[in-house]
């Protein structure tokens, strides 16, 4: 009985002895170096593995920071500048400083400012309704409300209203991965310079018919009409294809712009209300009614 | 009768050809004409036309520019009025010339009679040339360039001749009638294009169940070198490679063209447009459009001015339903919704169909029980459900290896599904993502 | 105006549904259950009716509960399940054990994998098969036919299946064939097993009904039943005082009951034609080789069990005949 035990301990032991000899010389063939700040790095990141660098995930930009030189076009905007600083403390570098951003959809054009004209019954992807038709209210630029931009969010910023059927961020969660802009078959999410107090103000529309049959498809279209591009005094407001588009870099938040508008089409969001005027956005709702 | 029919997969939907047996009638020409310029596969055709023109029934208004792209001719008498964008059939915006219609003057150079001319004398070079100036497309509905398919391309020889005479597409009924009423002009096409190719065999094939026209083409072609072959109700029987598939047991290969088994295929009323622009010198201006519909009151087959407006032809037809809850441009396989009726009959409109809230809206969407039927019933031998699941999760270069740009989108897979899965609007959009990957690999 | 509808193509579907589709298969199990009840009477029917009752339950309480999902218990799928279970369970099986036994096929077997079309294994056969390991006893009792008022008290008996691969250990087949029901019994169901495996007839039945239907393609059940029979046919060639000949192990046991609903479930049997076949060949095979060679005298559930477990490969690897070959563009 012994016998049979003594055996067995010996007989594995050898088999695993064996083992790990050919394991060992197995792992030093087929050894591949790399470099341990990289793996430092990484632990740094956020580990979001979304895609907002512009690499698969975020192994492989680490590995991108510990190899290129310049760091011209690389930054995590999920983990900012705070990140970015660390990872240049770990490799001993200097960091380039980047403007947070936040995504902004730029289109107003709820059912009651753009009647819906037909009801799309086809698989629920904006991809698929925007490759098929123009959407079920007119306007061949605006949002078409089938949420891809929600879906392809990881961090649970951006949320249909049922209320408006258009998407809406949430500043605070919102990591400016640039997800959403990716998704959004027709361009209408865009990447802005975050603000103190999240303000912002932009033209949401993008619509590139001309004023009156945009003004037709949707009341608060962007007519091109070029008022707001007169009375800016930052030369932030460019137009181009029939619509105004204010620079988020160059804007400096005076709301001149906002009162010019004729069709409410700009967007002041997150300031305190005037005090001598009825706000602007309500003002256009009155007016429609 | 036959059975001959392409060898996988295929589906029978209900015919519900309500207009079957209806004479075509002509329509006047509208008072409003709207003629886009982008009425074919490719590049559209540069307008040559400014407002305030006095125009003339078939006079040229826009010319073909590049070589896949077509002529573009006025079908109305009149001034132009506006050369603008117009909302096409899918809600964009699309440059097309409006002309308000004055009187109902030809060019000069059209024969206007109804006498029939036959025995052609003209050499295949003039054919085709004619063909090219007459802005022919391929009136089955993919709108190809006639033009394009008489040039055979050097390596490869055309033998066949194929006529599509299937009409596979439920309800619609406009091949039917011009097999039964413009059947000698119909032959004598078929034979301007055997010239037109240097082929000396053409086959009509026609499914069963079109017993009448079977018979009138037959009677017709006896002693020609056209024959006519009677093809078991399937759809998509109509597709070309199923066609010739199905008439000659040749495989058109993965990424080829009907050409590269020696066949060119055209729908009948091509061959009928080919007639009146080689024999007549009549430009493709009007064509044949079935307006139907379970609602409808006189389901019909009229004869329409290109540019007419859809909403004017379903006045005609007894007037738009109250029920009405989708207006389709085409069958209802592959036919596109319309989002409002104030668009202009093209040159690819083969009908207007007309469907209440129930044939029209789909059912719920439930999980795929991979009951293998998509599988079964594709007739290009691909698996759907595999696509479809692909496409949603966006895995675009994996659908590649799995054929999806051999899908003929004829909507086999979503018809068949007893789950109501949206099969065809995936994969759809997978092929449009792995166009891209491919164009962007060659632009490498 | 009309605010129209707008979808891409096609704008017609075919009247068929999922719900459609599983009634069709209860109604082809329905001369089945008529021979059942027939045979093992009120057994039967308690069986029968807390299996569906409990499966349907399940499915809803699962989905309510704890997927958080609209319920779908009422799509048919779940009465299919419990339907398939009771018919491979003894007629005289105590109620509570059919229960453990619906709440592990709509449970494990279902809804762990994300409820319908995505479970890997057949869920009747996971309850059957869970049930089978946990209490042997009462999972191999079977009640002899005719009893009609008794339930767990029946008198039970050991299944055709059962008498050869004991009566095999010191006999040969000859000497054994007399203890079994004649071939006519083992058609018509007067034989003890599971109780809805019992009439081969009945199933083939039910079997040409869901082809007439379309509901399922030859493939699957024709191939396995051919692969028996070829298999055991040889061996029987070889020697037929060891082995049986084809015609017994087509008609007795789950076989039938195996290769006409079990192995045929859509979601888990592999969706092209050649496909089908190399599962149907593979189901066969083992099926074989588990009754022959095995410890167990039934061996069809684990095959098809095995062989659901292939499926995502089989479908990986085995694709449909693609339309046109390719050619080369210069």
């Amino acid at each position: 009985m012994s016998q049979i035990i003594i055996y067995t301990i010996i007989t594995l032991v050898a088999i695993g002895a064996a083992a790990a000899i050919i394991l060992y010389f197995v792992a030093q063939k087929f050894k591949v170096y790399e470099d341990p700040r990289i793996d430092e790095v990484e632990e740094a990141l956020p580990a979001a593995n979304c895609g907002g660098c512009g690499f698969p995930g975020c192994h492989n930009f680490a590995e991108t920071l510990v190899k290129t030189e310049s760091w011209d076009d690389l930054f995590c905007p999920v983990g900012g500048n705070d990140t970015m600083s660390k990872v240049a403390g770990i490799l001993g570098r200097e960091a380039i400083e980047q403007a947070p951003k936040v995504a902004v959809v730029r289109c107003n054009g709820t059912p009651e400012f753009r009647p819906r004209v037909t009801t799309y019954d086809g698989a629920p992807t904006c991809a698929i309704a925007h490759s098929l038709y123009a959407g079920e209210g007119i306007c061949p630029h605006g949002c078409l409300g089938l949420g891809d931009c929600v879906v392809v969010c990881n961090f649970d910023a951006i949320h249909m209203d049922p209320d408006t059927d258009l998407p809406v961020v949430i500043d605070d969660k919102c990591t400016a991965c640039g997800a959403c802009v990716e998704a959004c078959p027709r361009d209408i999410i865009e990447l802005r310079k975050k603000n103190k107090k999240d303000r912002k103000i932009f033209v949401s529309c993008i619509n590139e018919e001309k004023g009156a049959v945009a003004k037709k498809n949707c009341s608060v279209a962007c007519i091109g009409c070029a008022k707001c591009f007169k009375v800016c005094k930052y030369d932030a407001i460019t137009m181009e294809n029939n619509k105004a588009f204010i620079d988020s870099e160059k804007c400096v938040l005076c709301r001149k712009c906002v009162l010019e508008c004729p069709t409410s089409a700009i967007l002041e969001l997150n300031f305190p209300p005037p005090r001598k005027k009825e706000p602007v956005v309500e003002a256009s709702e009155t007016e429609i009614k | 009768m036959s059975i001959k029919t392409f060898s996988r997969g295929g589906v029978h939907p209900p015919d519900n050809k309500l207009s079957a047996g209806n004479k075509i009638v002509e329509l006047p020409p509208p008072e409003l004409a709207t003629i886009p310029l982008s009425q074919h596969l490719g590049a559209p055709a540069k307008v040559l036309v400014n407002r305030g023109d006095q125009v003339k029934v078939g006079q040229l208004i826009a010319q073909s520019e590049g070589f896949v792209s077509t002529n573009i001719h006025s079908s109305v008498s009149g001034k132009v009025l506006k050369v603008d964008q117009f909302m096409d059939s899918s809600g964009y915006r699309r440059m097309a010339v409006q002309i308000q219609v004055e009187g109902d003057q030809w060019m000069e150079t059209i024969d206007r009679s109804d006498d029939l001319v036959r025995n052609s004398v003209l050499p295949a070079e003039d054919i085709r040339k004619k063909i090219l100036e007459a802005g022919i497309v391929g009136l089955g509905g993919a709108t190809f360039p006639s033009h394009i398919k008489l040039m055979v391309p050097q390596g490869k020889t055309a033998e066949y001749v194929i006529i599509n005479g299937v009409e596979c597409e439920p309800y619609l009924t406009a091949d039917h009638a011009l097999m039964m009423e413009r059947s000698e002009e119909l032959l004598s096409g078929i034979q301007l294009l055997m010239i037109g190719l240097g082929v000396e065999k053409a086959i009509i094939g026609i499914e069963n169940n079109k017993p009448d026209a079977i018979e009138k083409m037959k009677e017709i072609t006896r002693g020609s070198s056209v024959s006519v072959q009677g093809m078991k109700v399937m759809y998509p029987q109509g597709g070309e490679k199923q066609l010739v598939q199905a008439l000659l047991k040749r495989e058109v290969p993965s990424g080829g063209l009907p050409i590269d088994v020696g066949v060119v295929v055209f729908n009948v009323g091509t061959a009928h447009a080919v007639y009146e622009a080689v024999m007549k010198n009549r430009p493709l201006i009007n064509r044949i459009v079935t307006v139907t519909g379970k609602g409808l009151d006189k389901p019909s087959n009229f004869m329409v001015r290109i540019g007419t407006p859809v909403s004017s032809l379903i006045e005609k037809a007894g007037g738009l339903p109250e029920a009405t809850a989708k207006v389709i441009n085409g069958g209802p396989m592959m036919g596109k919704a319309l989002s409002t009726i104030d668009v202009p009959v093209v040159k690819g409109s083969s009908g207007i169909l007309l469907m209440d809230e129930s044939e029209a809206r789909r059912k719920d969407v439930k999980p795929c029980i991979r009951c293998t039927k998509c599988v079964s019933v594709c007739p290009m031998g691909l698996e759907p459900y595999l696509l479809m699941t692909l496409s949603e999760k966006s895995f675009f270069e994996r659908m590649e290896p799995e054929k999806v740009m051999d899908c003929i989108e004829c909507g086999s897979c979503s018809y068949t599904c007893p789950s109501s899965r949206p099969l065809l609007d995936y994969i759809r959009l997978g092929k449009a993502e792995v166009g891209k990957i491919m164009r962007a690999r060659k632009a490498v | 105006m009309n605010k129209f509808i707008v979808s891409p193509s096609p704008h017609a579907y075919t009247d068929e549904s999922v719900p459609k589709l599983m009634y069709g298969v209860i109604i082809s199990l329905l001369p089945a259950l008529a021979v059942s009840v027939y045979f093992f009477g009120i057994g039967m029917i308690i069986v029968s009716s807390v299996s569906v009752a409990s499966c349907i339950l399940f499915e809803y309480l699962i989905q309510r509960y704890m997927m958080k999902v609209k319920p779908t218990h009422l799509d048919g799928s779940a009465l299919l399940t419990g339907l398939l279970l009771a018919f491979c369970l003894p007629a005289n099986i105590p109620f509570w054990i059919v229960m453990i036994g619906a709440l592990a096929a709509v449970g494990i077997g279902k809804m762990t994998f994300g409820g319908l079309g995505n479970n890997i294994f057949n869920p009747a056969l996971v309850g059957r098969v869970f049930l089978f390991i946990s209490f042997p006893v009462a999972m191999t009792a079977w009640p002899e036919p005719g009893q009609w008022m008794h339930y767990t008290d029946a008198v039970t008996g050991a299944t055709p299946l059962g008498l050869m691969k004991e009566g095999l250990a010191n006999r040969t087949v000859g000497e054994i064939m007399p203890e079994v029901p004649s071939f006519l019994n083992l058609l018509l169901g007067k034989t003890m097993g599971s109780a809805g495996e019992v009439s081969a007839l009945a199933l083939l039945l039910g079997m040409l009904y869901m082809m007439y239907r379309k509901i399922i393609s030859w493939h699957i059940p024709i191939t396995i039943l051919a692969t028996v029979a070829i298999f055991t046919g040889i061996l029987w060639l070889a020697n037929p005082d060891r082995f049986a000949d084809p015609l017994f192990h087509l008609l007795t046991g789950g076989l039938m009951l195996g290769a006409i609903y079990m192995a045929t479930d859509y979601v888990t049997s592999p969706m092209t034609p050649k496909g089908m076949i190399i599962y149907g060949v593979g189901i066969g095979v083992v099926t074989v080789l588990i009754r022959v060679f095995g410890a167990y005298p039934e061996g069809v559930q684990f095959a098809i069990l095995i062989f659901n477990g292939f499926t995502p490969l089989i479908n990986k690897y085995v694709k449909p005949k693609r339309f046109g070959k390719e050619v080369k563009h210069g």
